[in-house]
């Protein structure tokens, strides 16, 4: 009965008389690289001629079980279907996925932000043009 | 007459150095709880108030002072506001007996290193930690909840029930130093500290001491205010701020009762005494803050069972043990 509370002191020394081992992770300074297939914020693909893979079929708006997703399509001067709006609000967004697993046009992924606080309410809702910015980095 | 004038002098400004100290101590010794505690369990503590988080305490009482001062409808507003006084002032209080030091002397007068030395000094200070308990049980009463009555009643019968074997512990320490003064028991442990000759009454006095504050392991009383309540449930701002200062105080009292009972008070060798008093007592409120941070708690049918079927009859024994040894020697 006694042998276990001097082994619970003991451990607990131990750890104090090593302050250099800790398992904190100090957020700022040190941050954590999530793993490949973490589910952060989303991107919107473009092909290799620039243009956007998106054709605003709708089936992410649909299977988002948040129903965060709105967009509106429209047809460019080719005839070409696209998204005129696309918007997601960060603030019902679950990341759960869905939407890239459905998308028929792998047009949507979820990429490894996960740094989206902001002050302002209205910043959270994520705007095609405005936000997912790497539609102007792919190329 | 010029006498009694010293003397009021001088004993004003031992008070006032003592209480400056002492608080001083309980502001930081929240940090340094939350240091070690943290280091103990293998994570960092606070570190952004300051260097290594060492603003904390401060940063912690400008929010307790600005926060809302509510007190409920329906509570007895006099006593609701009197509660937390009457647990921090008998913790404060109980400091004034106990010697930091031996005789020292400036200017030719000569000071003894200690506020009052009343010839009872330990009954002073068993009598006024009792006083203490009240505090939490008229907090728990005044706050007009029944969660808070009931935590406050546990809080309240788990500290008298410890204080019985607190006093019996120590009884066998004053049937060896022959005097209930503070200034004799330090004095006779001038060959051996009393620690080696009454091992068991330092266990049962280590044990009760921790219940008596109400500390992990025995803290169930007032773990449940971070779960469901306690007797500080409807306290916020200062009146909060008085009750845990109170906790903290009966830890450095009750460490400072240790130190001058069984460790030899001041005693040592080279360092001066002041020094050697606050490293024993530095070494008693980490033993404090190691056992916080190692043990789980009891709950509350083993507590009360653990002191009343097994530490009082224990403590008891002590001290017939000790009356048989010091009749045959």
């Amino acid at each position: 009965m006694i042998r276990p509370l001097i082994q619970g002191l003991a451990l607990t020394l131990k750890h104090f008389l090593n302050p250099f081992k800790v398992v904190t992770m100090q957020y700022p300074d040190e941050k954590w690289t999530p793993y490949p297939r973490f589910r952060g914020l989303h991107e919107l693909q473009r092909d290799e001629n620039g243009k956007e893979k998106c054709v605003a079929c709708g089936l992410c708006s649909t299977v988002c079980p948040a129903e965060c997703i709105e967009l509106e399509g429209d047809e460019n001067k080719k005839g070409e279907r696209f998204a005129k709006t696309y918007e997601i609000n960060m603030l019902r967004c679950i990341f759960c996925g869905y939407c890239e697993e459905v998308c028929p046009e792998n047009a949507i992924f979820l990429r490894q932000d996960y740094e989206l606080a902001s002050e302002n309410i209205k910043d959270h809702i994520y705007n095609k043009n405005k936000l997912l910015v790497p539609l102007k980095k792919k190329k | 007459m010029v006498e009694a004038l010293i003397f009021l002098v001088l004993a004003t400004i031992k008070i006032g150095v003592v209480i400056g100290v002492l608080l001083l101590i309980i502001a930081y010794l929240i940090w340094v709880e939350r240091k070690v505690m943290a280091h103990m369990q293998v994570r960092l503590g606070p570190m952004r108030v300051g260097w290594h988080g060492l603003l904390q305490p401060i940063a912690d009482g400008l929010k307790l002072i600005f926060k809302e001062d509510i007190i409920p409808d329906k509570a007895s507003k006099i006593v609701f506001v009197l509660a937390p006084v009457i647990s921090v002032v008998p913790a404060l209080m109980s400091i004034a007996v106990i010697p930091f030091g031996d005789t020292i002397s400036i200017f030719g007068l000569s000071i003894d290193m200690v506020i009052t030395d009343v010839n009872i000094g330990i009954l002073f200070i068993l009598a006024v930690t009792s006083v203490g308990v009240y505090g939490v049980i008229l907090g728990g009463w005044s706050s007009n909840n029944k969660y808070s009555l009931l935590g406050a009643l546990r809080s309240s019968a788990q500290m008298i029930s410890y204080e019985l074997s607190l006093g019996l512990s120590l009884i066998g320490v004053i049937m060896i130093s022959q005097s209930l003064s503070l200034v004799d028991i330090v004095d006779s442990q001038a060959k051996y500290w009393f620690v080696i000759l009454q091992p068991l009454g330092f266990l049962i006095y280590a044990i009760s001491a921790i219940a008596e504050t109400n500390r992990c392991p025995f803290d169930l009383p007032e773990a449940e205010t971070e779960l469901v309540a306690g007797f500080h449930t409807e306290y916020s701002s200062m009146k909060f701020a008085l009750f845990f200062m109170a906790e903290y105080a009966n830890i450095i009292t009750v460490s400072a009762i240790a130190v001058t009972f069984f460790f030899g008070g001041w005693r040592g060798p080279y360092l001066p005494p002041v020094v050697w008093f606050l490293i024993k007592m530095a070494l008693c409120i980490f033993f404090f803050i190691w056992l916080r941070s190692t043990y789980p708690r009891f709950r509350y049918d083993q507590l009360m069972k653990f002191g009343w079927k097994i530490l009082l009859p224990v403590a008891l024994v002590n001290i017939l043990i000790t009356g048989l040894v010091i009749i045959l020697l």
